[in-house]
């Protein structure tokens, strides 16, 4: 719409014609006080907050339904105003308690800040407060009556925002109140969204309610460490005793991609970081096989000693090594360099939970031709084909939805199961088990009304999910690369699904999907053999059959993913990094304590291709990250650190807990470019962004935005960004995939450790089943 | 059964047919009924509304707004559908007169809303009638179904290729849905919270399709406006105020009753003539002259004050919907601002905070004030509290509220004082307030 | 609900025939939700959770919607109430008329309060708001009839009307 000029306390603002009042002035950082106004919600003009005196118009009006047009005039502050305010605000503390010393939202309440701006503290009544108890709907929300002051912004977050419609308001006037669905409790999503929107104390989340005072926390935003959505999660922690504590997770820093998204999982599933099975000391095999505590020093000696043993004696083919889906880009570029440049093999895998060599294969050669979840929220047009967002990615499915709600857009859904989105969705094409296949060949045909909608549309956004298999990977992606304005998205499941598959953790694939076989600026590589190595399955075959000696897993459970044999592992030195004594942990001959995503700094890429900035929030006594530990263990076999982790300027020595003379190599490399790149050198070989720096130059995609990355923004990599580059996986098979199909209550390995996501899962299990039998 | 009254002076065009037994259909037609419609469906819209235009017939809901004036808001072409809306939730306290029409004459209803149909090219209309109007609903869904059986209603109404339809609606207990919009909400089956203005219903109303919305009364007079030409019926009426209208007189006089009198006609002699005067010879107190929610008036203001819209804004009142509630020397302004102001604390919707909290703490005050528990600052509290919900609610029912309370305070500030310092109410017996 | 759910109708085959009707009279489905509810309640004397199943399966929307909207309107009610629901209107124009001594002489004459129901279930006692007789004052409701210009004097004979009506209803149910 055109744009229009109007007057507001004097100054001249211009917006485009039809805006709100309320979002041009703060647009215009002009504040205008508001409890019922929510931004994408819709309208409710209850609050009365925030009256504005309007030129010419007799009533005071609401700034939050007021649209803007030419030469209006406006004033939104006076004494006039302020005692609008102030009066609505003394009707309102008539019943609301003033309990604000013991009030959870004490600190960060919308009422508090009111009442102190507008001065509405004395009681103008002489009547006792109602008091009513407080109730307990779930594990994660509570409900305390009398606080709430019925901006219903709860009501529509649930409903609008989420699609799940649980609460609702019931009764009229001054006995209105907020009733959940089931009567006396919740049956929803548990996500605490309504908690997250509620301007008061009234809803209060069961894992952090009466924990702490709000002032108590320091914030730290960063990833969560879940799905592989990657919103971003500000974490609330404490100082404690051993070191620091996270109390809480939510959303307030809303310019994330997840805007003022967060499910259950990433509110509620931190948890696991404070579980008491969590490791804090190395483990070693002793004499009578068994695994004991060690020193980290005695750890990382015979962790060394054996890999080198078994490099120098049987050749790097001897070992395997096995990356995540959780950490970092950082940690997985630097182990898949361990292992081709110290270990010598291209026997590393992960375990894949979507097809992304089949995908970049696709797209080779392609440029800005996948779309980040930012892309997506903004799209007219959305083909989902497969997947269930709304279980397996929770930010994804609140994306469409609000895409939908606020843009009209038109999504499409085809899949083989039946999935909540549907309710979005403007047509829905069931497909069989196998019919993502057939997909493209049916959509050219455009013999069905869903095909004919799908080709009516000018732009669109492919979102693949994680059973697609390559093959229709590839005959959609070329079907929508003979169209004009078609981005694509594949979905993985885990934090950095996509960020270890960009960082070669394949047998045959290098960071970036180059084949190991021509390893373009991977030449420089030391030792790189040009041969393929094993996949994850082939390497636990080898080792059953007594070919494997060594096999180093980081952050992976192979033993439970893959339901093998526990016996093939018995003739293989096993090393694991891990936070948890796992099953494949109590297999290994020497396992190290390993920091959690929300202890350790870094970057992630999310299944999408936004990358994001993890910053360290708490302190765990006894872990290390995986890259420290990595570097430890390199350092262990006595291999040139810098060599590995392009650390310091040229001729400075770091501190490594042993001092060692620098030498020139990779780091002068590094500092060559740092310096073409206005960059600063690091300084510790422990920094991870020394190998960002490394990746940045050598991986295809990854020259990433550092300036907005470093400012917590969330940048894009392209797939298949290098045009003419084409690479070719030997080893794509659809037999690799495994989707991990977390619901939302479940989190791989994190999430069994997490006792908020298991209460939850339990709350909504009974719920359904007593539902069911009523 | 509802007792019917008369006066001399009364000017009966609504309430021509008042027991007559036109609720039978050809009763009706037998008195001249269905002709207006019949009219209409020759003249077209464009006539019609011109008609109702020069008829000067303004709004007996409440707010006076000049009927065809909304009409002519409807847009005429239009993607969705349009509708009519006739408004009989008949709930502002000291207002009693839609319900003699839907006992008396359900086809003045029916056949106004044709004509406003017509009008403004709507194919179904609604009446709503609240729930507690059970027997009143039963006679206007018989009166549809004979028109049904008439062809008056139907794809091809008087034969022709007109179509129109009625459907009559229940309400089940609230006030608020008298209330344009949340007579629409409650309509679609929600509750009945108001909506956002703008845009009106004229553009958006019911099923988001154009919706002219209007009293019953001011339906009920449609047919009349067209039988007796826009001019006519004008001329009965004030300058600017058209006709007549169905004052409700109740409370303290001797006949109350339902009377219908030209627009402009003097208050005061409505409560000493046409009503017969205070009951028992008692001295007058006040008169709330358009419904518990218009500002009371005091005895030397209703002199020489004619009852219309224009005349009964100037004296600081409304017109409102036209219930007149006579009160006598011997009742405590106290108690009966308490007992107004408990109705709109009961009939709040709760959406907004200065209503839904106001009307609260003003019951509150006030209950305890009346039962002798109150302070000097009270009497301040109850008027700032009053004032400053006045024009910042969401809805007009925070003003209903807020503008009688101001009115009491200001008018009998004297009988506030006499309640203070533990001093019992000197009037009424019933101090304990009832619960509702 | 199942899917022979209307087989096992808590409603009488009458009232589920006008629900039935009552989904197709309107051009939107979720328009027949207060009169189903009304309705139902005459039958089955008050929204019981399987009155409120059954609509909102009816209708096609969620039992927390109907709740929403049901607990809104003041004639609706989630507990039994009497056979005979006596609503005394003691709004201004009643109150004028004496509306507080009419209802205070049920009140005596019942032994129960505001909403309160008799121990053989025949009279439940309601305070209401201005019911739309205020020219006919003091004015009451029971169920829907309609009583005006009554004094406290009218009450005994009114208790004795109704209760030999709910009396022969009784017989006549049971014979
Ligand atoms: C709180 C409130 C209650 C109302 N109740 C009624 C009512 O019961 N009947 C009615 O006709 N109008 C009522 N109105 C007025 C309607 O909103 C609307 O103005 C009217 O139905 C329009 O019809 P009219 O132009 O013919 O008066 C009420 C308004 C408010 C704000
Ligand atoms: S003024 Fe506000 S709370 Fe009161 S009835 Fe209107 S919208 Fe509802
Ligand atoms: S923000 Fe406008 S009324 Fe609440």
């Amino acid at each position: 719409m055109a744009d229009v000029t109007f007057t507001v306390d004097g100054k001249k603002l211009t917006a485009a014609a039809g805006t709100l009042l309320i979002e041009a002035c703060r647009k215009a950082g002009i504040e205008i006080p508001a409890f019922c106004y929510y931004p994408g919600l819709s309208l409710q003009a209850a609050c009365r907050m925030c009256v504005v005196r309007q030129e010419k118009v007799g009533k005071l009006q609401t700034a939050c339904t007021t649209t803007v047009a030419e030469g209006q005039v406006f004033i939104t502050e006076s004494e006039e105003i302020a005692q609008a305010r102030k009066a609505t605000i003394q009707m309102l503390l008539g019943n609301h308690p003033l309990d604000c010393p013991v009030c959870d939202a004490g600190g960060e309440c919308e009422v508090q800040d009111m009442t102190f701006k507008y001065g509405a503290g004395e009681s103008l009544y002489a009547e006792a407060k109602q008091h009513r108890e407080e109730q307990q709907w779930s594990p994660a929300v509570y409900f305390d009556r009398p606080r709430c002051i019925l901006c219903y912004r709860c009501v529509r977050m649930c409903g609008e925002g989420m699609d799940v419609w649980a609460l609702g308001i019931q009764n009229r006037g001054v006995t209105s109140v907020i009733a959940p669905n089931e009567g006396d409790h919740l049956d929803c999503e548990q996500c605490g969204m309504c908690i997250d929107v509620c301007p008061v104390g009234a809803l209060t989340s069961g894992s952090y309610r009466y924990k702490t005072r709000p002032w108590e926390m320091t914030h730290v935003s960063t990833v969560c460490t879940h799905c592989g959505d990657g919103c971003k999660v500000t974490l609330g922690i404490r100082q404690s005793n051993d070191g620091s504590e996270i109390v809480r997770a939510d959303n307030r820093d809303k310019g994330g991609i997840n805007g003022d998204f967060l499910c259950a999982k990433g509110r509620f599933g931190f948890d696991f970081v404070e579980s008491p099975d969590r490791l804090n000391t190395p483990l070693v095999r002793n004499t009578q096989g068994k695994l004991e505590p060690a020193t980290w020093e005695h750890a990382l000696t015979t962790a060394a000693n054996k890999l080198k043993e078994i490099r120098d004696n049987r050749g790097g083919s001897a070992i395997g090594v096995i990356g995540s889906n959780r950490t970092t880009n950082e940690e997985n570029y630097l182990l898949q360099k361990f292992a081709r440049t110290v270990l010598g093999t291209n026997n590393i895998d992960h375990q894949r939970t979507a097809d992304y060599a089949a995908f970049a294969r696709a797209l080779a050669g392609q440029s800005g031709k996948t779309a980040g979840l930012r892309d997506i929220g903004a799209a007219p047009a959305i083909l989902l084909v497969g997947g269930d967002p709304t279980q397996e990615h929770p930010l994804l499915a609140w994306a469409l939805r609000t895409d939908v709600r606020l843009n009209r857009a038109r999504i499409y859904v085809a899949n083989a199961r039946n999935i909540k989105l549907e309710r979005q969705a403007k047509a829905v094409l069931h497909l069989t088990a196998d019919g993502y296949h057939n997909l493209a060949a049916t959509l050219d045909a455009g013999s069905n009304d869903f095909s004919k909608a799908v080709l009516a549309e000018e732009s669109l956004v492919v979102v693949l999910g994680p059973e697609c298999p390559g093959t229709a990977i590839e005959s959609l992606v070329a079907w929508g690369l003979k169209r004009a304005n078609v981005k694509f998205a594949l979905l993985g499941d885990h934090t950095n699904s996509r960020g270890a598959a960009d960082m070669g953790l394949f047998p045959d694939l290098l960071p970036g999907y180059i084949p190991v076989s021509t390893p373009a600026a991977f030449a420089e590589y030391p030792g790189l053999q040009a041969g393929a190595g094993k996949t994850l399955p082939e390497m636990l075959i080898a080792a059953g059959a007594n070919q494997l000696d060594a096999l180093l897993i980081v952050g992976a459970d192979p033993v439970a993913t893959t339901r093998m044999a526990s016996e093939s592992l018995k003739n293989t030195f096993v090393i694991v990094q891990d936070l948890f004594l796992t099953e494949t942990a109590a297999l290994a001959d020497v396992v190290f304590p390993a920091a959690s995503l929300y202890e350790k700094s870094g970057t992630v890429t999310n299944a999408f291709g936004d990358v994001q900035l993890v910053k360290k929030a708490a302190d765990r006594a006894g872990v290390k990250s995986d890259f420290e530990i990595l570097v430890r263990l390199a350092n262990a076999m006595g291999i040139e650190v810098k060599s590995l982790v392009p650390f310091s300027k040229r001729g400075t020595s770091a501190d490594l807990g042993q001092t060692r003379g620098a030498q020139a190599g990779e780091a002068d490399r590094s500092a060559v470019w740092l310096t073409a790149n206005n960059l600063e050198p690091r300084l510790s070989p422990f920094d991870p962004l020394a190998i960002l720096d490394e990746i940045a130059r050598l991986v295809p995609g990854y020259e990433l935005d550092r300036m907005n990355l470093y400012a917590g923004n969330d940048v894009r990599t392209e797939l298949g960004a290098t045009p003419g580059f084409v690479p070719v996986s030997a080893l794509h098979n659809s037999s690799l995939i495994a989707p991990a199909h977390d619901t939302l209550f479940t989190s791989g390995t994190l999430g069994q450790y997490s006792s908020a996501l298991h209460e939850l899962e339990e709350h909504q299990k009974n719920d359904v089943a007593t539902t069911a039998a009523d | 059964m509802p007792r019917l009254v008369s006066h001399p002076d009364e000017v009966k065009i609504v309430s021509r047919r008042f027991g007559m037994g036109a609720a039978n259909i050809d009763r009706y037609i037998e008195l001249g009924g269905y002709a207006a419609a019949k009219k209409c469906l020759e003249q077209g819209p464009d006539w019609v509304i011109n008609e109702m235009k020069t008829s000067n017939l303004r709004g007996r809901g409440g707010a006076g707004f000049p009927a065809g004036m909304k009409w002519s808001f409807v847009p005429k072409q239009s993607a969705k559908p349009k509708y009519v809306l006739v408004n009989g939730d008949e709930s502002e306290p000291g207002t009693c007169k839609d319900h003699l029409i839907f006992l008396h004459d359900p086809h003045a209803v029916i056949e106004g809303t044709i004509i406003a149909g017509l009008a403004i090219g709507a194919k179904l209309g609604f009446i709503y009638l609240r729930g507690e109007y059970r027997y009143l609903i039963e006679i206007v869904e018989k009166a549809v179904a004979d028109a049904y059986l008439k062809g008056y209603l139907g794809k091809n109404i008087f034969g022709t290729e007109t179509e129109f339809q009625i459907i009559t609606q229940t309400g089940a207990g609230a006030y608020e849905v008298g209330e344009e919009s949340a007579l629409m909400e409650s309509l679609e089956g929600k509750r009945g919270v108001p909506r956002i203005k703008p845009p009106f219903p004229a553009v958006v109303g019911l099923y988001g399709g154009p919706t002219v919305i209007n009293n019953a009364e001011t339906i009920a007079t449609v047919p009349h406006v067209i039988d007796m030409g826009g001019e006519a019926y004008a001329a009965v009426g004030s300058a600017r105020n058209g006709g007549t209208r169905l004052f409700g007189v109740s409370g303290h006089v001797e006949r109350p009753g339902v009377y219908e009198l030209p627009m402009g006609y003097n208050l005061k002699k409505i409560v000493y003539e046409v009503a017969g005067g205070v009951r028992g010879g008692r001295k007058l107190k006040a008169v709330v002259p358009g419904g518990s929610s218009t500002p009371v008036l005091l005895p030397e203001e209703i002199e020489t004050l004619g009852m219309d819209f224009d005349q009964v804004g100037k004296a600081g009142s409304m017109l409102g919907s036209g219930g007149v509630v006579v009160i006598d020397d011997q009742t405590c302004m106290v108690e009966f601002a308490l007992r107004t102001i408990s109705f709109y604390q009961h009939e709040s919707c709760g959406w907004c905070i200065p209503c839904r909290e106001g009307t609260d703490w003003l019951k509150k005050s006030l209950t305890r004030f009346h039962a002798g528990f109150g302070e000097a600052k009270d009497i301040d509290n109850i008027q700032y509290l009053a004032e400053n919900m006045l024009g910042r609610t969401f809805c007009p029912l925070g003003d209903a509220a807020a503008m009688p309370t101001i009115a009491f305070v200001k008018k009998f500030r004297k009988e506030f004082e006499d309640h203070l310092n533990g001093k019992p109410c000197p009037y009424a017996k019933h101090t304990e307030m009832a619960v509702i | 609900m199942s899917p022979n759910s209307e087989t096992m109708s808590i409603f009488s085959p009458r009232l589920a025939a006008r629900l039935d009707a009552l989904v197709q009279k309107y051009p939107v489905k979720r328009s027949a939700l207060i009169p189903m509810l009304l309705y139902a309640q005459d039958e089955i004397g008050y929204l019981s959770d399987a009155v409120i199943a059954a609509v909102a399966d009816r209708i096609g929307i969620t039992e927390l919607e109907v709740r929403n909207v049901a607990t809104y309107y003041s004639m609706l009610r989630f507990k039994p109430a009497g056979k005979f629901n006596i609503q005394v209107c003691t709004n201004i124009s009643c109150m004028l008329r004496g509306a507080y001594d009419l209802y205070e002489r049920f009140q005596d004459e019942l032994g129960i309060g505001h909403k309160g129901v008799t121990s053989d279930g025949v009279f439940s006692l309601e305070e209401v708001e201005c019911i739309g007789a205020c020219c006919w004052a003091p004015a009451i409701q029971v169920n829907y009839d309609f009583l005006d210009e009554l004094n406290p004097d009218s009450v005994p004979e009114i208790l004795s009307k109704y209760r030999s009506a709910a009396k022969s209803a009784g017989e006549a149910s049971h014979a």
